[in-house]
Parts: structure tokens; sequence; C-alpha cells
């Protein structure tokens, strides 16, 4: 009986649920609060820009002249013709999108920050803002950024002479447009930081509600030119994260600056108006997407032209090539495509910058292939089913066309499962008897696969200036018996304490409770990339497996010095050090000599220290939803969404379906519920969350979930990564559910989210008179 | 701390209320459930200097039936509907409605008189008032004075409502028997406010639509009666054709407006389907 596998409740959670959690805004009780100016324009000349008339001596107010000498924002990629665009912590004299941030006030109170930030004079010429791709890409237009011709910050092509060659002769060649609408990945708890200064080290210590603490360090170091190891970061309970938390953001940097300078505390705690305009947005894309296929369904050349909308700067580490060069590298999905031509732009425009949320392209490009797929069964005239299996990829490893390795998977089989638990024939003879009645019913289906775990290897391949990849792990047993695990990750909500806890338990035979998972704090963890790209319990769990492992060495050999047998005849279980004679010893009392009385263990100890760095492996999910659609109103009501998952071992089921459920729900947004809207002018309409508009939990289905375990060789502990497929496969599935479910009226969606108004709009066209 | 800084009264009657609106005129607004007053504090869009909270004029809570109306003091709690004030079918409109209204916390805040106070275009409240013909009374430092519900909204947060004055109590019809009640309306998310809504109130007689009134809302600055569609509707048999024929000219004659959420031609849409199913709902119950 193993640990790994157990449904074990998250230790994180009665804490939580008691409210008893730490977050930033808990630690900033105290400080002096942080408000920021934010452009009231999308693009303009800074004219003049003054403080309140009266400023109270006990303010402060901070503009770009104030921290002269800091460095500008500026991540790099050396590939992809990528166009370094650089950001001013504050902007000394244009601003690039509405809700930047232009100057600080800080005031001993909340109330008075607010009265000064009113008072604040600025006057900005306004110019005209670059809103969209189109306004962007138009011959001639402005540029958001001198380097950036054409505003093109980021470009990937492959043109393949045997890609033209399968669309000369193809006898079907099927084309799609899609287009992704903007979303806020809107965790429950904004951005929010509090630098604090310690007057006897000349540290600042900065806790912030981030997903990288190490990276955010590194990058504040270098942007105010100061000693990293004079900054601490702190990443308390973080009240999620999916990707917005992993810029370093200009806030940040402002408030270590302050802290330093005036040698104080200072938190800015950011309000839920400053998040919808200001974080960071993610999958405002357009894609134009060609396939060429065999009579019987296969596929034999896949086109894509892709377009992101990247806003107006560059997301530090991950770079504004995030979205287009993922939907570049990873269009193929799960298929086997022989020939592929693409090109991938990232257009600078005059909004907020895009950083990467849950999934970043890959919701956007199952989107394009899955409806691909239905379009081209449909001209074809096979089965949407049929034409998935003839082209899933059966056989592994496999080399896919944009050079990636798949490992171990089970694309077909998840499929085949969702379709046997779907009982299709008598859906569909439901469905004809409701439309029967004037009721739309729809399935879809929506199969892919979610590249996870990927180390160092995988992010050299984009050119990234900053390498991430390995996670460092350091365990040590205490005296006590309990063992401290460091890690380089920071896990915001994913439950990784008891994840991890499970892992290293098994391997040293103890109890998870004994296990403390240490993390989030600059000072405690060795260097590390943060949790992100489904990858913590892979990389920081297969460290946390290889430390353990050693640290088990490390208490054989002191067992047998105490039992005086042979190291490799002892065993570790149910919290004891057992030789093969029955002698045994109890770790704890083991820890405590070792540690006690090291005169009996010469040079010895219980620390260790392992880090991995894989290449990557491939999870992969088939996605069912039924829908039925209001003819009338446009509204989609899901009546079923399924969900068969393979993320290879699961550690813990509980938090794994926890992962799906809560990807699913942001998926479901994605596909019909949530757009960031801009007006012409480049001002933003969704500053609220009545008008920016996620679903509540009543609009959310039951979801019912499927696991497969296959277990490649592509990682030690033989899990893959699973937190991001959740919202992968939703629009896709849902797309296409609503496309069979109006097939009567020819109608099929090729833009999400697919709204009411949007729906009706479309049915309204399809029963206009031609 | 959002708002602005302002002055805060809690006056104990009626009485102190109006004095303290008169003391300070226009700078003074009244708090009730807060439920859309403190939202718009806190983004600035109002900023009052001086608030008279009343929830403390224990007189002001209550609804009881007399001579044939519900009369809904000022601090009645939309969740105090959701279970049926009366009896008469009325009370079970109300109780459907007010399941609709936002979400539960806010529920317990917020106030009927508020609603009509605030005259959202897509409150419930409002529609249904104007679909019962209901009648708001107004306290005044000077005694008391009455508008009818059809003179109360005048368009976007805007009412009739005169300086210095307090909405005390709406009172609605409890007509005899034969009246029958219909509501729908389509929200993106539960609790979101409506993008259109129909409140309907028909008499009908051996099987034929005698007297009928229709209340639209959410779809421009203020609830409108459809009185075409709904004086076509008399003189005709309760069934799915006069509804559909009555929801079809209630959408082509309003003015649905524009927004981000959805284009006035949508509106049309909802306008048209809201009607109908409020319609075949009166008719069924
Ligand atoms: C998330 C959310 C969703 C919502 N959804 C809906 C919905 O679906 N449908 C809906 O109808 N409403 C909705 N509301 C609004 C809610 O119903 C409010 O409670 C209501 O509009 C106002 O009532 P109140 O008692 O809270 O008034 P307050 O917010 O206290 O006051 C509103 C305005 O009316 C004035 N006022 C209040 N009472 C009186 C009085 N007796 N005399 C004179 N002036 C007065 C105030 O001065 C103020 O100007 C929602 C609110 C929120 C926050």
């Amino acid at each position: 009986m193993t640990w790994v596998g157990r449904s074990l409740r998250r230790f994180e959670d009665p804490a939580l649920l008691r409210g008893e959690g730490r977050f930033t805004a808990d630690v900033a009780i105290g400080a002096r609060i942080v408000r920021f100016l934010r452009s009231p324009l999308a693009c303009g000349r800074i004219v003049s820009l003054r403080p309140p008339p009266d400023m109270p001596a006990d303010a402060l107010f901070i503009t770009a002249a104030d921290l002269n000498g800091t460095a500008t924002i500026r991540p790099m990629l050396h590939r992809f013709a990528y166009r370094p665009v650089e950001q001013a912590v504050l902007p000394a004299d244009r601003v690039h999108f509405v809700g930047q941030a232009i100057a600080a006030i800080v005031a001993p109170t909340a109330e008075l920050a607010e009265d000064l930030l009113e008072a604040i004079e600025l006057e900005v010429e306004a110019e005209t803002a670059l809103v969209t791709m189109d306004d962007a890409l138009r011959p001639g237009a402005a540029l958001v950024h001198g380097i950036a011709h054409g505003n093109v910050a980021v470009e990937g092509i492959v043109q393949s002479a045997e890609c033209d060659t399968a669309f000369v002769s193809a006898p079907h060649v099927v084309e799609i447009a899609i287009r992704s609408h903007r979303q806020n990945a809107t965790p429950m708890e904004a951005r929010a930081g509090c630098a604090a200064y310690d007057r006897a080290t000349g540290r600042v210590r900065l806790t912030a509600s981030v997903q990288m603490p190490h990276m955010l360090r590194t990058g504040i170091a270098e942007l105010l030119g100061m000693p990293e190891s004079d900054l601490q970061v702190i990443a308390p309970d973080v009240g999620g994260g999916f990707g917005q938390k992993m810029a370093l953001f200009p806030e940040y940097a402002v408030l270590v600056w302050l802290a330093r300078h005036h040698r104080g505390d200072f938190a800015w705690i950011e309000d839920r108006y400053e998040n919808l305009i200001a974080s960071a947005h993610s999958r405002d894309q357009a894609h134009v997407l060609r396939g060429a296929f065999a009579d019987d369904g296969t596929l034999l050349g896949l086109e894509a032209d892709i377009l992101a909308n990247v806003g107006a700067f560059s997301a530090y580490p991950t770079t504004c090539g995030v979205e287009p060069l993922m939907a570049f590298a990873e269009y193929p999905g799960p298929y086997k495509v022989p020939a592929y031509s693409a090109r991938a732009r990232g257009v600078l425009t005059h909004t907020c910058p895009m950083a990467p949320y849950r999934g970043v392209s890959r919701p956007v490009i199952t989107f394009g292939l899955e409806r691909l797929m239905d379009r081209a069964a449909k001209a074809i005239g096979i089965d949407a089913v049929a034409i998935r299996r003839r082209n899933l990829v059966d056989a592994f490893p496999h080399q896919t066309v944009t050079g990636l390795t798949l490992d171990d998977a089970s694309y077909v089989e998840t499929l085949d499962d969702a379709v046997a638990l779907l009982d299709i024939p008598a859906f569909r003879a439901r469905q004809a008897a409701a439309r029967a009645e004037g009721r739309y019913l729809g399935l879809g289906l929506a199969v892919f696969n979610e590249r996870t775990g990927y180390g160092t290897p995988a992010f050299a391949a984009r050119g990234m200036g900053i390498v991430p990849g390995y996670e460092v792990v350091d365990i040590a047993m205490t005296p006590g018996g309990e063992v401290e695990v460091r890690i380089g990750a920071s896990p915001h909500g994913q439950g990784l304490r008891t994840a991890l806890a499970q892992i290293v338990a098994d391997r040293l035979g103890l109890a998870p409770d004994a296990i403390r998972i240490i993390h989030g704090d600059t000072d405690r963890t060795p260097y590390g990339w943060g949790s992100f790209a489904s990858r913590a319990t892979v990389i920081s769990g297969g460290a946390c497996q290889t430390a353990a492992d050693k640290l088990a060495v490390r208490l054989r050999a002191a067992a047998a010095t105490v039992l005086q047998a042979r190291a490799e005849e002892i065993v570790l279980r149910d919290g004891a050090a057992i030789a093969s004679n029955g002698s045994s010893v109890p770790i704890a009392a083991l820890a405590r000599q070792v540690h006690q009385r090291s005169d009996l263990f010469e040079g010895f100890n219980l620390a260790e220290t392992a880090s991995y760095d894989p290449a990557g492996t491939f999870s992969n999910a088939c996605h069912a939803v039924i829908v039925e659609v209001d003819a009338e109103t446009g509204h989609v009501r899901i009546e079923r969404y399924l969900v068969v998952e393979d993320a290879g071992r699961i550690i813990n089921p509980l938090i794994a379906d926890g992962q799906v459920r809560g990807g699913v729900a942001q998926g479901i947004a994605n596909a019909l519920f949530e757009e960031v809207i801009y007006a012409e002018d480049g001002n933003i309409l969704t500053g609220t969350l009545a008008d920016y508009t996620p679903p509540t939990a009543a609009e959310i289905p039951a979801i019912e979930i499927h696991h497969r375990e296959t277990i490649s060789d592509a990682t030690l502990t033989g899990a893959k990564g699973l937190g991001e497929g959740g919202s992968i496969g939703a629009p896709a599935a849902i797309a296409n559910a609503i496309s069979d479910a109006l097939a009567p009226f020819g109608i099929e969606i090729t833009e999400i989210p697919a709204t009411p108004p949007r729906i009706r709009a479309l049915i309204r066209a399809a029963q206009a008179p031609r | 701390m959002k708002p602005a800084a302002f002055d805060y009264h809690a006056p104990e009657t009626l009485d102190q209320a109006l004095a303290l609106l008169r003391d300070h005129g226009e700078e003074a607004r009244i708090l009730a459930g807060g439920q859309s007053l403190v939202p718009t504090m806190a983004f600035r869009m109002a900023r009052p200097s001086v608030l008279v909270d009343i929830n403390r004029i224990a007189a002001l809570a209550y609804t009881n039936v007399e001579e044939g109306e519900l009369r809904i003091g000022a601090l009645a709690r939309h969740a105090w509907f959701e279970t049926p004030v009366t009896p008469h079918p009325v009370g079970q409109l109300l109780a459907t409605i007010a399941h609709s209204i936002a979400h539960a916390p806010i529920r317990q805040r917020g106030t009927f008189c508020g609603s009509l106070a605030h005259a959202d275009p897509a409150s419930e409240w409002c529609a249904a008032t104007l679909a019962l013909g209901g009648t708001l009374l107004l306290a005044r430092p000077d005694g008391r004075r009455e508008v009818a519900a059809e003179d109360w909204f005048h368009g976007v947060f805007t009412t009739a409502i005169a300086a210095g004055e307090i909405l005390a109590e709406v009172r609605l019809n409890l007509p005899r028997p034969g009246w029958r009640y219909g509501f729908a309306e389509f929200s993106r998310r539960a609790g979101d406010f409506a993008l259109a809504m129909a409140v309907v109130a028909m008499r009908v007689e051996d099987g034929m639509v005698r007297e009928a009134r229709i209340a639209l809302g959410g779809i421009g600055g203020r609830p409108i009666l459809a009185r075409d569609a709904a004086a076509s509707l008399v003189g005709r048999p309760a069934g799915a054709d006069t509804a559909r024929d009555a929801a079809g000219r209630a959408a082509e004659a309003c003015e649905p407006q524009d927004d981000i959420h959805a284009p006035a031609e949508y509106r049309r849409d909802l306008v048209r389907t809201m009607t109908r199913h409020a319609l075949e709902r009166a008719f069924a119950a």
C-alpha cells in the first residue's frame, strides 16, 4: 500500500476553509498604502504630471523621475525575429494602454491615498490608439514601439514543400477561421505586494501574491540594480494565479524601491478594477487553419496562420512570444500530421499586455483543430469519431512534425472510453426526437494532448533569454524525525504540500504528515522557477523523489550502524528501519541519534539535495459534452460534461479531479462567458465583474471525470502534469456541441465566447431570406 | 476605503430622517440596503457628503395587507418576499420574482423601496410595480404625497422623487379573484441584472382575456408598459397563439438599447420570448 494514489485530503485546506490562511493583505496590515495612478488613455504623450495640490507631509508622490536609474523590463528571445520591446517601471513620456501605472501615491491610510490619487494633475495628449490586430497590421499603421516594424514583435515561420504538395494533390481541403476573444485569468485574489525594510540588515522583504518568487527577486534586483541577496521574496497563501502571477509587474518594483529609499513598509493591494484592466490578458487570437485530407479522412497536411494580440508590452520572463509560439509549435496536437506549414505573429497593440493563462494557446489551438476535424468529417462525409480515430497518434514514441516527442499516451483509448460512456446512438435518437419538438441538443468532442512537465530543453528551443526548467529540492530530517523538504516551486492552490508529501512518504516509509513541504520563500528554499505550465508535481515531484531516495540511503546506512546489519538489508517501512533479521529502530529515534550522537556516525548528516530537469511529457484527454441550445435566446445549457483524462500516475486523485474541475470551469468561461471588451478608442469597457462575466457555481454543471493511467518513462514518478487540461478541452468540446445542436440551421461556432447574442445573431442570419 | 469622505447619520424616526434631509439638502442621500448605493460610492460615481441611514427606523420595516392593497414599507428586504407575503396570487408572483433578484446575501439587505428609488432599468421590482399598477407613497416634511407607478420612472436612475422626500411605502393592488400573473426574464448568469424581462397581469374570464397589463424591463432607460400588446390580448382566448401574437407586438413596439451585454436586436428577440413565456405562465396559472 502506497501513499501515492490515495485521495488524501489536502493539508492546505483546513486553514483556508476556516479563514485562517495568510495572504499578502494579511501581512500588509500596518504598512503605508500605495495606490497607482493609471492611464485614462490608450495612447498618448504625457504633457504634464503634477502632484496633488495639497500633499500632506506624510504622503509621497512617485513618478518616473524618482526612479531615475532604474532599468527597463526587457525580456529576451533570441529567435523568431523577436523585437525586444522595453517597458519602463513608470513611463516618463508616453502611455501605452488604459490602466498602465503612471505614478504612485503613498499615504498613511487607504482613504487618504484614494483622495490624493484623484487629485493628481495629469495631462495626456491623446493619439490614435491601435486596439485591434486589424488596426495594428494595417499597412502604414503607426508603431506601438519604434523597434517593432509593422507592429509584429515576434514571428515564427515554417514552410514545407511537402505541405504545399499535400494541398495540391489532396482530394479535400478544409479551411476554418477561428477567433478567440480576450480573457483575464481573474484569480480570486488580485495582485498584492508588501515590501518591508529591515533596518538591521538593510534588506527588503517583499511578500507578494506571485507564482515565481525566485524569478521575481532576480527581476527586481536587476531593475533596481541592487544585490539580489538584499531582497527576500515571500509568496504566502496565494489566491490563484493561473499564469497571471508569473510576470514581473512594474508595481512590485516600485514597492521594493519605496522600501529601500524610504526605509519603511509599503503595501499595494490591487482592487478588482485594476486587476481587470491592468494586470495581464490572454487568448486574444485569430487563426486560419487549413487541412488537406484524403478520401478516407487521413490528414495529409496542416497549414496555420496564427495571430495573437500581445498588447502593449512583453511580459517578463515568458515574453510576448509565449502565445503565438506555443500555437506555432503545438498545433498538430495529438494527430499524425505528416506535413505542416505555419506562420505565427505576435501583434503589438495599445492594450493591456498578454501573459500566460492556464493552457496558454492550447485552448485556442484545440478549438481550431477540433473544429477543423468536425468540419472535415462533414465535408468528407465520415463520422466525427472515425476521422479522429484515423488520425490520432497510436504508436509511441512519436516524433511530431514540429520536432516534439510524444511519449506513451492513450489518445485513441480516451476517445473510445468517452464514446462508450456517451452511448452516441442513444443520444442521436434523443436528439432527433428533441428536434421534432423544436429543441436543439448537440454533442461535442475534443481530443487533445497537453505538453507538461517540460524542463530546460523546451524553453531553450524557444530561444528564451531566461531559460526556466529545472527544479531543486533540499531535504533534511530534523532530530525529531520529521522531514523538511524545501522546494523551489511555488504552489498557490494546487495542493502540492499534500501531493509531494505523499511521494516523499513512500520513499522513506513515513506517513505524509511527517513531511513538511516548505515553499514560497527565497530565504528558505533553493532557487527554482515556480509553479506554472503543469510542471510542479512532475518536476518538483521528481526532484522530491530523488532527494527522498538519497535521504533513504543515509537513513539505511545509519540504521546499519545501529542495528549492526548491512545497509542493503534494511528497509524503511511504517516509520521504522527494519533489518532482514527483524530487528528494527524507529526512524525518529534514528534521527535523534544521528543528530545528537554524531560521535557514533562520524561525518554524517541527514540532508540531501536533488534536482530534476526532464524533457517533458504529454498528458492527454478527451472531453465530451452534451448541450441544449435555446434557439430563441441563444442560451446554452450544459446537460452533461465528461472528461476522460490520462495524466499517467495519479499521485492524489482528489487533487487531480479538483484540478480538472477548476480547469473545465475556466474553459466553460472561455467558451461561453468571458470577454474583455475594448472600445474603439482603447478604453476598456469590462472593468467590473458585472461587465466581465465569469460564470458562477450556478452555471457550472457537474463534471464527470474518468482516469486512465498510462505510465510512460518520460518522468521519474510516472506522473504527468494535469493542471491545464481542463481549460484546454472545454472550449473546443462546447463549440463542437453547439455546432452539432445548430446543424439544422447550418451554423458552426468559430468565435468564442459563444455568447447568447452571438448565437442568436448566427441563427437570425441563417433564417434571413437569401 | 474607496468612497469619498461623507458624514453619517442614523436617525430612528422618519421625522428625524426628513429633518436631516432638509438640513443637508442636495448633499444628502438615503442609505437603505446599500446594495446599489455602496458599490457606486466605492467607484466614486456617487459621492454624497451626507448619508442618512434609515435602517434603524423600525417603523418602516413591514409588509401588510390593508384595504385590498399590499403595503410595503421602506425597510422590507428582497428576501422577505421569497416566501409569499400574502396568499393572494400577487404573493406568489413576488416570490417567484424575488428569487431572480441578485444573490442571497444581497437579498438580505436590499430593499423593495430602494429598488424603486434607485430605478435601475433592469429592476424586477420596478417592472412588477408597473405591471401591478402600484402607488408610491412619499414622505416629505409637510406630509405625504402619492405617485402612480406609471408616473414614477423618468429615465435611467431618475424618478419623480423630489429633494427632501423619502419613499416610505409602495402599495400594490390585490384585485378580486380572476387575475393571473406571469413573469419571465433572461440573464446571463444567476443573479445578474436581466437583459430583458416581462411581468404580466391579466384578468381571464371564461377562457377569454378581459384586462391585461404587460410591463417590460431591462431594455431601455426605464421599465415600460407594452400597451398595444396588452390591448391586443383583450377579447382573445387564453392560449399559445394569443401569447405569440402579443409577444410579437411587444417586441416590435419596444425600443431596446445597445450595450456590451446585448445589441438592441438581441434584446428585441428576448422581449419577444420573455413576453411569450410570461403570458403562457399567466395563462397556465
Ligand atoms: C451583484 C448585484 C446584483 C444585483 N442584481 C440585481 C437584480 O438582478 N435585480 C435588481 O433589481 N437589483 C439587483 N441588484 C441591486 C439590489 O437589488 C439593490 O438592493 C437595489 O437596487 C437597491 O435597494 P437598496 O435597499 O440596496 O438601496 P440602496 O443601495 O441603499 O439605495 C439605492 C438608491 O436609492 C435611494 N433610496 C433607497 N431607499 C430609499 C427610500 N426609501 N427613499 C428614497 N430614496 C431611497 C438611495 O439614496 C440610493 O440613491 C444587484 C446588486 C448587486 C450588488
